[in-house]
């Protein structure tokens, strides 16, 4: 696995940026009151990467994806793409300039639900974008058939869209987002209406555009698998905002981190009684070494393991592990810091906020709620 | 009135009657694709979404259609008098013709192009489209097939506004109608007449429904 550590692109190393957000806020107003979909974010997407945006319905991943390529004018803060300030050409109307489109045209997307005109072949469709940027009739033909053939569509390209499947469909979208040579391409939950397999074949074909191209790929979704499969970094969004962000790797050493623990939901019961339980995330190399019986060992202690999972995060092995020490936490000082020490992440299951509020402070409070009603009644 | 007395007049009605359709088809696409279009656009939400614009052209709209096409006629007189020197004959009946058609059509096209999915308006301008493009590559041609079922209706529609138009000064079946069947009781012209019109009316349906079907055969071989 380090080889295919090293293969990946050194992204941990500071990326040029591609895409940088800033303060970007989206104030809707309907029938006279203010809905706020963005408040104030801050999003960096570096080169080469490919970012994920992942959040519930209605936090504003949608409208942060649109407002990227100003298809929703922000209400204030500022786009930069590529070193261009996209808000700075959008001018004061709600018509885009030859400027914006101009630039628009150098930044790929795809969509949900494909988007294709059923009017147009499948090839028609590809040279669509090649129409709007005056390329001449031959070529157009000739780039659209090369794009075909990149996605593996080239058998299709006389086929009507209402002929293709799904991912057939998004293959089209993604052979089309293409066609202006972008550095940059937006997908809006481009798997969500696919079916597993597909979404599988798909997130393939992006993370290999990525690696070929050098493509920049902004994406948002909900769900985490996509992050989990295909991302080098993620954000994480809640009504309006950015909660979290940085690379998967950091997220995942980051104790307490909400993200991590969605991507990698760790089972288990809630600590109880004279026990200290703790999550421990091994990444790197520490993945493959055992530690855990050298802590057993150097400490003479028996460790009980509550819940496991390894899995291939943007690439590298990780895995999380809910073990349980006996005594309190003060008894346990050393032998945690012994983890720490080779570099785990270890955070003390319920006991850091952000835990207590999502999981397990709600599932506990109907238990308590139970046991009182029983009192009550004897 | 015996057939080879009926036919000339017939022959001569009908060619009157295609010519005033024909010509206030076209003037009608002319006028009433572009308003339908503006009506979508200028609309709330759309791409030149403009407030005044679209309440001015939804009342013009509004108006040529609550106007029953008799009286518009007769409202047009002068209007077609000063445009083609006289109100009388099938040139003249053009006027009034498409403009009680405009309208009509206009608000068949805004329904048409409605429709069009807006995730395809989003896709275009993705690309860097224009307004132009949007409208051209991907409205106009997606509607297509309803634009031309609206465009069936409303040359049927222009056939019937030519025969009242026949009754203030228009040639054609209609004014042929008038004159022989009411005025003169001629029973056997008059059926003539209604299967001449039925013949039109059939024809120009089949027509259309035939091309929405070419049309929409594409998107229909779904797998």
């Amino acid at each position: 696995m380090p080889g295919a550590a090293t293969a990946r692109r050194a992204l941990d190393s500071d990326g040029h940026p591609v895409i940088t957000t800033t303060g970007l806020t989206k104030v809707y107003r309907s029938r006279g009151r203010d809905v706020t979909a963005l408040d104030g974010v801050d999003l960096h997407v570096r080169e080469g990467e490919i970012f994920g945006v992942v959040g519930r319905s209605g936090a504003g991943k949608s409208s942060l994806i649109r407002c990227v390529n100003l298809l929703e004018r922000p209400t204030s803060g500022t786009v930069v793409v590529d070193g261009q300030d996209l808000t700075a050409l959008a001018g004061r109307g709600p018509r885009a300039g030859a400027a914006l489109r101009r630039a628009r045209s150098r930044i790929g997307m795809v969509f949900q639900h494909f988007n294709l005109l059923s009017s147009r072949t499948v090839q028609g469709n590809v040279e669509l974008p090649l129409e709007i940027l005056g390329v001449p009739g031959r070529e157009r033909a000739r780039k659209a058939r090369e794009l075909l053939g990149l996605v593996g569509l080239a058998d299709h390209a006389r086929a009507w869209p209402a002929q293709l499947s799904g991912g057939q469909k998004q293959r089209v979208g993604i052979a089309r987002a293409l066609a202006g040579d972008p550095k940059v391409l937006l997908s809006d939950e481009a798997t969500s209406a696919l079916d597993p397999e597909t979404t599988r074949s798909v997130l393939d074909l992006l993370r290999d555009l990525n690696r070929q191209l050098g493509l920049t790929i902004l994406l948002i979704t909900h769900e985490m698998d996509v992050v989990k499969s295909i991302c080098d970094s993620a954000a994480l969004m809640r009504d309006g905002k950015v909660v979290e962000s940085g690379t998967l790797s950091g997220l995942l050493a980051t104790p307490g981190s909400e993200l991590a623990r969605e991507l990698f939901p760790l089972g288990g019961p809630p600590p109880e009684g004279d026990h200290t339980v703790v999550d421990v995330t091994f990444h790197g190399d520490s993945a493959a070494r055992p530690l855990i019986s050298q802590l057993s060992r150097t400490y003479d202690i028996d460790v009980s393991i509550l819940g496991a999972a390894m899995d291939t995060i943007a690439g590298r092995q990780v895995g999380r592990m809910r073990i349980e020490l006996p005594g309190r936490f003060e008894d346990n000082v050393v032998p945690i810091g012994f983890l720490r020490e080779r570099g785990l992440t270890v955070e003390l299951a319920g006991s850091t906020e952000a835990a207590g509020t999502t999981g397990s402070a709600e599932s506990v409070k109907p238990v308590e709620f139970v046991e009182k009603t029983v009192e009550e009644a004897r | 009135m015996t057939w080879p007395e009926m036919q000339p007049i017939l022959i001569q009605g009908t060619i009157d009657t295609l010519y005033m359709v024909g010509w206030s088809t076209l003037v009608t696409v002319l006028g009433g694709l572009p308003l339908g279009v503006l009506l979508v656009l200028t609309d709330r939400g759309g791409l030149l979404a403009n407030k005044t614009v679209n309440k001015a052209l939804g009342a013009v709209v509004n108006v040529g259609r609550s106007l029953p096409f008799i009286v518009l006629v007769v409202a047009l007189i002068p209007f077609t008098r000063l445009l083609i020197g006289t109100s009388i004959g099938p040139t003249a009946a053009v006027v009034p013709l498409s403009i009680g058609a405009i309208p009509f059509f206009a608000r068949l096209v805004e329904t048409a192009v409605r429709e069009v999915d807006h995730g395809l308006v989003e896709a275009v301008l993705s690309m860097g489209g224009g307004t132009g493009t949007v409208v051209f590559k991907a409205l106009l041609p997606q509607a297509l097939p309803s634009l031309v079922a609206g465009l069936t209706t409303t040359v049927i529609t222009l056939v019937s506004y030519s025969a009242m138009a026949g009754a203030v000064g228009a040639e054609g079946l209609g004014s042929k109608a008038i004159t022989y069947g009411y005025q003169r009781f001629e029973t056997g012209f008059m059926i003539a007449t209604v299967v001449v019109l039925l013949a039109i009316v059939t024809v120009v349906q089949l027509l259309g429904d035939g091309v929405v079907r070419l049309l929409s055969r594409r998107e229909r071989t779904a797998s």
